[in-house]
Formats: C-alpha cells, sequence, structure tokens
C-alpha cells in the first residue's frame, strides 16, 4: 500500500514493544461477535495510482464539460475565469494540508489570510466585520437568520421572492425545528421584484428581511427603502448575494442598510465543482459581532511586541460554549476562501471593476440579442450578468433541446420551481467573461430553433 | 593564491544588528516576514488582463440605477507580487507535508496527491450543479459510487450525501431522528451527550431544538451504562455516542446501550470523527447505530485546508433512511442516475425532512474520498485502522513511564494515546509541553480536550507516520516531560523558534481587531 509507510518488520517490533502479540489483541474491547475478520467481503482490493485515475478519468468523461460546450448557467453558480496562480496558491502544501490554526504560532499563514479575506468581504458588502467562511451561501443566510433571531429575540422573518429557492428550502426546512415562522413567496415574470411586498409584511414582530440583490431572476433593487421599513419596526436587513463579481460594479448591500450581509463566494476563484465545495460569506455590524457565527481570525501582538493573527472571541463557538454556541460550525471553508482571497487579490478593486464591466457588457448584449427572437421576452428592466427570458414554450424542454444541439443555454425555472404554474416558460440565462461571441452566437441560433 | 573550490568565502564580520538578532529587514534568512496585501498592494494595480476587444463599457447600462458610486478599497497585486505574498505566507504554516501533525481526533494523515489530480479532472471540476442531468451522469455515479462504500463498510441502511462536514453531519443525523419520532407522534426534549463529547455535539443538539443533558464517563473513561440505562426514559430522543470515544477507548458496551436507548424508544447517534480507528474492522451498523457521519476530511483523507471545506455523508439505519435530506441520487434500472429533488420526492421519497444545502454536497470531496477509498481498496482500510491503532499504541508505551496516561491501565487505546500534565511541576503545564513541541519541529497535540481530564493531551499520529517519525517524536517528547516535571522555567519562553512568539489571545478578544482600517493602522505607526 503506497500510502503506508510501516514496514511488516516494523510492525512486528512495535506489537512486540506494546505487549501485543497479534494486532487484534489491540482491538480487543471490540465485541468479538461484531469484529470483522479479513476484509469485508464482495470490495475490491487496492489499486494502483494508474488504474484508479483510469476508473476516475472514465466516471468524469460522462459529465459534459462547461467550457467544452457554449454555456450560460447561473442561478447560484457561475463560471468565470479562474487565474492559474489562485489553483497553484491553494495547492501548496503548507495551506492544503494545514488545519484550523489553533497554534498561532505556526498558523500565521492562515490566520493572516483569514484577516485579509475578512477585510476584502467586509468592504466588498460595506459592512464592519466578516468571518472567516461558512459552507457555502445557503447554509450562511440560515445562519444570518438565526443570528437576526438572537439580536432581535424575534422570530418572524419575511423572505423575498426573488431569493435563490434552494436557499429558502434550506431555511424551510432549519425552520420547522427551531419554530422560526419564515412568511415566503414565489417569484413572478414581472420587471418588478416584490419591494412593496415585504414592506407590507413588516410589523413589530418582524425579525427580519431577507433580499436577494441580485435576485433569482438577475433583478437589481435598492435596498434601502427596505431596509428603512424594516429598522423603522426594529428588525434587522439581510442581504443575500450570490454573484459577488455584481458588486464590482453596483452599489454594496450595506451601504444601502442591510445589517447582515451573506452570500456565495464560489464566483470569486472557486471552481463550479458541480455545486462544492463552495465558501459562504457573512459580513455584519462591529455592534453584533459576538452574535456571529463562525471562525473569526484578529489582529494581537506576540511576546516580543510583533503583530501577528489569532482564532479570536471563540466563547462564541461550540468548542468553547458547547449547547450554547452561536452556531455548532466546526470545519468551515477556509480553502476555498483562500482562493477568493487570492483570486480578489489579483484582480484589485480596478480588475474587479474591469471583470464586472465585462460581465455586464456581455450580458447586455446577449440580452438585447436574445430578445430579438420572435416570441422570446426580457423579463427584467434591471441586471448585472444574468437575466430572465420568458419564451414561448415551456423552458424546461428548450434546455434539454439545446443541450441535444451543444449549448448548455441556461437554468430553466422549472428545474428550480416544478410544476408553478407561471413560471415555466422562464429561461435564466447568465453572461459571464467566458462567454466568446461565437458562444452567444451558438446561444442565439439555437434558442431561435428550439423555440420555433 | 589558493582558489577555494566549493566557492565558499569567509563572510565579513557580523555587524551589530545581525548579532543582536535583528535584521534590517526583520526577516532572518529563509523565514520571511509578509505585510497584509493592504501594505503592499494598490486599488489600481492588478494581476489580471482582459481579451483585446472586449467590450468593458456597455453600450447602456442595465442597473436599474445602482451604479457604484464610492470606492470599495480592494487593493490588488501583479501576479508575481500575488504569488510571493501567499508562498511566503505560506511558509509560516506547519503542515501535514512538513510532519507529525498529531492532532486527537482531527486524523491529520497524509493527503495523497492523486486526489487532487482526480478531483481537477475538467469532468469534475468544471461541472455547474444545476445542467441538466442528462450531462451529469459521471458526477452522479460518483456520488453513487462513494455512497455505496459508506455503507458498505458501516454496514448501514442508506446515507445522505449533502453535509457539508462534520457538525453539519451531526445536524442532518439529529434532524433524521426528530422527523422520525415527530412521524410517530412522539415528541422529546431531551438529547444526551457524554461529558467527553466534542463541542460541537451538545451545540448541534441545541441547533436542532433540543435540550442537552450529560452523561457521565466511569472511572475507565467509558460511557456509564447504569448510569445511562438511569436516565433513558420517554422524553430521551437521542444519545450522542463517540465511539471510539474521545479519551481514544472503544466503547466495549457499544451494543448494550443500543439496545437500552433502542428498548426506550430513542436513537442512538454516532460521532464517526473517530472511525479512522476502526474501519474495515467492526461496522457500526453492527453496533446498534442509528445514525452516524463520516468525516471526508479524516478518515478518507480529503485535505483539511487550514480549516475545511469538510464533506460530513451521514449513514442512516432502515428505521431512520425515510426521513434522510433532498437531493439524493437514486439509480435506474438500467444504470444511469437521476436526482430525487423536491419535485420528485413525493413519490421516491416522501418523508425527507427537507434539504440542507443549495446543491448536491461536497463534490470536490466525493471525488477526492472514491480515489482514496479505491486506491486502498477493501485491504488497504482494514490495515490503515491497524496502522494507525499500532502507531497510536506505540507512542502511549513509549511515553507511559515520562508522561501521566489516565486509562492506560485499562488497556490499548484505539488510534490515539491520552496524556495529562499531572506531574508537572507546580507552574508548567500542557499548554508549556505544546509550545516547546513546536520548537521541536511538530505541530502538538490537541491539548485540553477531552474536558474529562485536567490538562489532557490527545495524540493521533495517524497511519501514515513511519516508525522512524514516531520515534522522534517520542524523544522530543520525553525530553520536554522530564523538563516540565523538572519545573524548567524556559518552556514558559517556548516557542523560540517559530514564526512567532506565543501570541496575546486576550489582548485580541479585548480589543477585536478583525478588519484592517486604514486610519487605525496609521495612528500606530505615529
Amino acid at each position: 500500500m503506497r500510502y503506508l509507510p510501516l514496514s511488516d518488520a516494523d510492525r512486528s517490533d512495535m506489537l512486540r514493544l506494546v505487549g501485543a502479540s497479534t494486532i487484534d489483541e489491540l482491538f480487543r474491547d471490540v465485541p468479538g461477535e461484531a469484529r470483522l475478520h479479513g476484509p469485508i467481503a464482495g470490495l475490491p482490493m487496492h489499486a494502483s495510482e494508474m488504474a484508479v485515475e483510469r476508473h476516475m478519468m472514465a466516471l468524469s468523461r460522462r459529465n459534459m464539460v462547461a467550457s467544452d460546450v457554449p454555456f450560460f448557467l447561473g442561478c447560484g453558480a457561475y463560471k468565470h475565469h479562474i487565474p492559474a496562480s489562485v489553483d497553484h496558491i491553494i495547492q501548496r502544501g503548507e495551506f492544503l494540508t494545514s488545519y484550523t490554526p489553533y497554534q498561532p504560532e505556526i498558523a500565521q499563514g492562515t490566520l493572516q489570510m483569514m484577516f485579509e479575506f475578512q477585510t476584502q468581504v467586509a468592504r466588498l458588502f460595506g459592512c464592519e466585520v466578516a468571518n472567516a467562511s461558512m459552507y457555502d451561501g445557503s447554509t450562511a443566510m440560515w445562519e444570518a437568520i438565526l443570528m437576526a433571531h438572537r439580536i432581535t429575540r424575534r422570530k418572524k422573518t419575511v423572505i423575498s421572492s426573488g431569493v435563490h429557492p434552494h436557499y429558502v428550502s434550506v431555511a424551510k426546512t432549519m425552520a420547522k425545528f427551531t419554530e422560526d415562522a419564515l412568511d415566503t413567496a414565489l417569484p413572478e415574470l414581472v420587471a418588478e421584484t416584490d419591494v412593496e411586498r415585504l414592506i407590507g409584511q413588516i410589523d413589530g414582530e418582524t425579525s427580519a428581511v431577507v433580499v436577494q440583490y441580485p435576485d433569482i431572476l438577475g433583478r437589481i433593487a435598492d435596498l434601502a427603502p427596505i431596509a428603512e421599513a424594516v429598522h423603522s419596526a426594529g428588525g434587522l436587513l439581510i442581504a443575500v448575494v450570490t454573484e459577488p463579481v455584481a458588486l464590482g460594479m453596483i452599489r454594496s448591500p450595506g451601504e444601502m442598510g442591510a445589517d447582515i450581509v451573506v452570500g456565495e463566494g464560489q464566483s470569486i476563484g472557486v471552481g463550479l465543482q458541480f455545486g462544492g465545495p463552495y465558501v459562504g460569506l457573512f459580513a455584519c455590524r462591529e455592534k453584533h459581532v459576538r452574535q456571529m457565527p463562525g471562525r473569526l481570525a484578529g489582529e494581537t501582538v506576540d511576546a516580543e511586541g510583533k503583530r501577528g493573527f489569532v482564532l479570536t472571541l471563540s466563547t462564541r463557538e461550540q468548542h468553547i460554549r458547547r449547547e450554547k454556541a452561536t452556531s455548532n460550525i466546526c470545519t468551515s471553508s477556509v480553502l476555498c476562501a483562500l482562493a477568493f482571497t487570492a483570486h480578489l487579490t489579483l484582480l484589485g478593486e480596478e480588475g474587479l471593476r474591469q471583470l464586472a464591466s465585462v460581465n455586464h457588457a456581455r450580458a447586455c448584449e446577449a440580452a438585447e440579442r436574445l430578445a430579438a427572437i420572435p416570441g422570446v421576452e426580457l423579463v427584467n428592466d434591471s441586471f448585472f450578468n444574468e437575466f430572465t427570458l420568458k419564451l414561448p414554450i415551456e423552458a424546461r424542454p428548450a434546455v434539454h433541446a439545446m443541450v441535444e444541439r451543444g449549448v448548455l443555454g441556461g437554468v430553466s425555472l422549472g428545474r428550480l420551481y416544478p410544476g408553478i404554474e407561471g413560471l415555466q416558460n422562464g429561461l435564466v440565462v447568465a453572461v459571464t467573461e467566458t462567454a466568446t461571441n461565437e458562444d452567444i452566437d451558438a446561444l442565439e441560433a439555437k434558442l431561435k430553433e428550439v423555440v420555433r | 593564491m589558493t582558489v577555494n573550490p566549493s566557492g565558499w568565502r569567509p563572510t565579513q564580520p557580523s555587524n551589530d544588528a545581525i548579532a543582536d538578532g535583528h535584521t534590517v529587514t526583520g526577516n532572518r534568512a529563509l523565514m520571511l516576514e509578509e505585510p497584509l496585501i493592504f501594505e503592499i498592494g494598490s486599488t489600481e494595480q492588478t494581476g489580471v488582463d482582459f481579451d483585446h476587444g472586449l467590450p468593458t463599457t456597455p453600450k447602456s447600462s442595465r442597473l436599474g440605477g445602482l451604479e457604484r458610486n464610492r470606492a470599495i478599497g480592494l487593493p490588488g497585486l501583479s501576479e508575481a507580487e500575488a504569488v510571493r505574498h501567499y508562498t511566503r505566507l505560506s511558509r509560516q504554516n506547519y503542515a501535514i507535508d512538513l510532519g507529525l501533525f498529531p492532532l486527537g481526533s482531527c486524523t491529520m494523515k497524509h493527503n495523497p496527491r492523486l486526489n487532487e489530480k482526480v478531483a481537477r479532472f475538467p469532468g469534475f471540476a468544471d461541472v455547474h450543479p444545476l445542467q441538466p442531468q442528462e450531462t451529469v451522469q459521471g458526477a452522479l455515479a460518483v456520488i453513487s459510487e462513494l455512497a455505496v462504500w459508506l455503507l458498505e463498510l458501516t454496514g448501514m441502511y442508506g446515507v445522505a450525501m449533502s453535509p457539508k462536514a462534520g457538525a453539519h453531519g451531526e445536524l442532518c443525523g439529529l434532524l433524521c431522528i426528530r422527523a422520525a419520532l415527530e412521524a410517530r407522534g412522539d415528541a422529546r426534549e431531551v438529547v444526551l451527550v457524554p461529558e467527553s463529547a466534542h463541542g460541537t455535539n451538545p451545540a448541534t443538539a441545541a441547533f436542532a431544538g433540543y435540550r442537552v443533558e450529560n452523561i457521565p464517563a466511569n472511572e475507565a473513561g467509558r460511557v456509564d451504562l447504569d448510569a445511562l440505562k438511569a436516565r433513558l426514559g420517554p422524553d430521551v430522543a437521542a444519545v450522542m455516542i463517540t465511539n471510539p470515544n474521545t479519551c481514544g477507548l472503544f466503547e466495549p458496551d457499544m451494543k448494550a446501550i443500543s439496545d437500552a436507548v433502542h428498548g426506550a424508544g430513542g436513537f442512538v447517534y454516532c460521532d464517526g470523527a473517530n472511525f479512522n480507528a476502526i474501519v474495515g474492522k467492526v461496522r457500526p451498523g453492527d453496533l446498534g447505530i442509528d445514525a452516524m457521519h463520516i468525516n471526508l476530511h479524516k478518515t478518507f483523507s480529503t485535505p483539511h485546508g487550514g480549516g475545511g471545506p469538510g464533506s460530513g455523508p451521514v449513514v442512516l439505519s432502515q428505521a431512520l433512511s425515510p426521513f434522510g435530506p433532498l437531493p439524493f441520487v437514486a439509480r435506474h434500472g438500467d444504470g444511469t442516475f437521476r436526482l430525487v429533488e423536491e419535485e420528485n420526492a413525493s413519490e421516491e421519497h416522501p418523508h425527507a425532512f427537507g434539504r440542507m444545502v443549495a446543491f448536491h454536497g461536497q463534490m470536490g470531496m466525493f471525488t477526492r474520498a472514491l480515489a482514496y477509498i479505491l486506491s486502498h481498496g477493501a485491504d488497504g482500510l482494514k490495515q490503515v485502522a491497524e496502522d494507525a491503532v499500532l502507531n497510536a499504541n506505540y507512542i502511549l508505551r513509549s511515553l507511559e513511564d515520562v508522561l501521566d496516561a489516565p486509562f492506560a491501565k485499562s488497556g490499548p487505546c484505539m488510534h490515539e494515546a491520552l496524556f495529562s500534565d499531572k506531574g508537572f511541576a507546580d507552574d508548567v503545564n500542557t499548554l508549556d509541553l505544546a509550545k516547546a513541541l513546536i520548537d521541536e519541529g511538530f505541530h502538538p497535540m490537541t491539548m485540553y480536550f477531552p474536558l474529562v481530564v485536567h490538562g489532557a493531551m490527545l495524540v493521533e499520529p495517524t497511519e501514515t507516520e513511519s516508525k522512524a517519525s514516531l520515534d522522534q517524536f517520542i524523544a522530543a517528547v520525553r525530553s520536554i516531560a522530564e523538563r516540565a516535571k523538572a519545573g524548567d522555567e524556559s518552556l514558559k519562553a517556548a516557542p523560540v523558534y517559530a514564526p512567532r512568539r506565543r501570541l496575546d489571545e486576550t489582548l485580541a478578544a479585548r480589543k477585536p481587531i478583525l478588519t484592517y482600517r486604514e486610519a487605525q493602522a496609521a495612528q500606530a505607526a505615529e
């Protein structure tokens, strides 16, 4: 076995030292009737590196690769170009194979990177502080709802119809067990978001309003009126960002009054990977930091007065507070946070602005061309790099028909909202810097064919 | 004249600064100081170029009038600078690639690089989670193949693959239990957790809406079966057991515990963090366990990455499987796969408790774990457990004469050896030994956990350490332990050779500085 350093001679020497004649003597606490004798029957034995690689390669070839075809999927996961150096950096063994930085003297690399990440996320979201990552955007959103509930001591949350339906589904699942009341609604294929509904639902019991920005259909709406309404009722505004690249061009939720801003960081530095691992982003106001979940790196000094970083405010966390912790989260998504921070450092503000501009310009061009197809309507007035089309036919079969023609043409709302009347003809199209002119030509041509 | 063939030249005598241990730059040869990106980057600099001819200003903006109107404050670096920044930072980290990393309960084993390669195949890395199912059959096959292995290795009935890490898996298991109890109209309020449990266990139980009560351990470091039985009753929803437990011991009464819990109408949750000790040796399903998470980032070697990503699939008994979360992968008769999601759940999986994550779980970890499992095979995985347990016992027996080992007399340990600082001089403790180990080039063991042992030191060497590596570690610990007993004050100063001396954690918590602020930094510099 290529990964196991002990030789048989080592094993017998060591058994002698520990005073056992067979390895099974060390397993004597395992009841005899439960102990397995020999390898589990029916399973393959160990395999060479070459054999495993071959097997995995064969499995991988059964997937359609996003970069091999004209590709326009979004809805919470975005295909952006990732600089080669990002993958190199996260494969440095000192990052890849280190643990949660419990021993700060020999973990300054991870701790400083966390501190830089926290600062970047806070600034991008327009907040004062951010944590060192959550599992993903959907779990970050639920944690934000719980955090608001701890701060306001209220249990009613109003969720915008523009929030990703999977995120809403996660929140609904969890709320069943915590008895939080969630006020949810389904989106409509119209240009306006549900700002008015949200404001109308706020009352003195409202802990928080949750709004996605840009929303699931790609629409962008000012959060300030919602912030004002919920604040005057003593509640909080939670904003969810699933495409942080947008913030290179549009106002941050924090500056529009959001109290907690969470998001999915995948689109900066992290590949699509069929949905995970991704990286949850979590930022808030400084005055609420002690109610925040997750790890935090903080600045301090060492015994010689040199600047250094440590994990801090751990009294919020499960390993200290146990059942009284702000969350049960332990392992988060630090390596993906490293990819995020390295990519954002390579971009810098100027690069992020340019990247966002290219995305928006590309999307504007595609939207205009697709909306010119007879029978196809553009739902959005506003969007960043993702917009919704209303097709003359159901979008789900249209997506499959485009796949047969070699184009991954978008996400059908039928996939996200199966069976919901009024949404079945919706197709959400994301256009990033990775879409070439030829890709947009292909999408236009194939969509034209399939809606004919 | 004589020429030195090696090229060596005598250097100038050291200047005063270097003689003091200080250099102009603050660097010490390969130990390089690195500023923050906010101190070296600028918002105009970038390390990314865009294609020529790409429109960077759209003809008309569709941003709803919400164009950004103030700066963000994100510094950029050229690629050359960025690579150097992160490489310099990386060198301030200890890692399993550098040496023994014996953090108890964390299973820091070698991360095979084949797994990194495989996870980066475009067919896995570059696939969108919402692609039509006919375009992701390979991804679904990976999930299904890994699921089958996990079921075979644990002897369980079903598996939920989507939880993102261990604690998330615990939550999944408890929610299955809650759903199962609610389905039979049986509202129960209490979850019992041993005092020695990981902090995530009580935190998870509280997160799932339960009240947590402790169950005591007996003198041999095991769950006190009589005390447990006495506490069981119609209000107890579940017992969360870690097996092997956090004292590094197998719970020999596990089956009796399970029977007692089931007899009282409750369920048994097993924290699978320590599965590395028993993989291929005993199957949790044969011990009456109803739910157990498996940390793929522990037993199956997906890299820890400085604190994640993890992955925490949960294996379930027949009683709990109907309640497992969405989505999951099902196999058609013809060998193709389909996702069971909200839309088809009512026919295929009507009792699902809901959804835990946006997409399908940690695909990038599934590919790595599957490559790891296939590489080892049934024979190799059994060997993993045996070598992990042998290495831990070797450490236990090599150190029990110099370090207090509270449960050593009760027999062999499993994959981790537990010691304490009993017998150290009055003012020397576990923390000092740990910090001195840093100077010796090792990552310290888990300190002050489990809580049931005062000054605990939990050592988990894993199976990927050679005997020579263990011997070097043993020699270092022996020497430090002897100094600790003799009251060697110099231990208080350790570490001396690390990139930083001991850091002031109290200051960090009292006046939290959690983000970089230019104004504060300028003030501090004055």
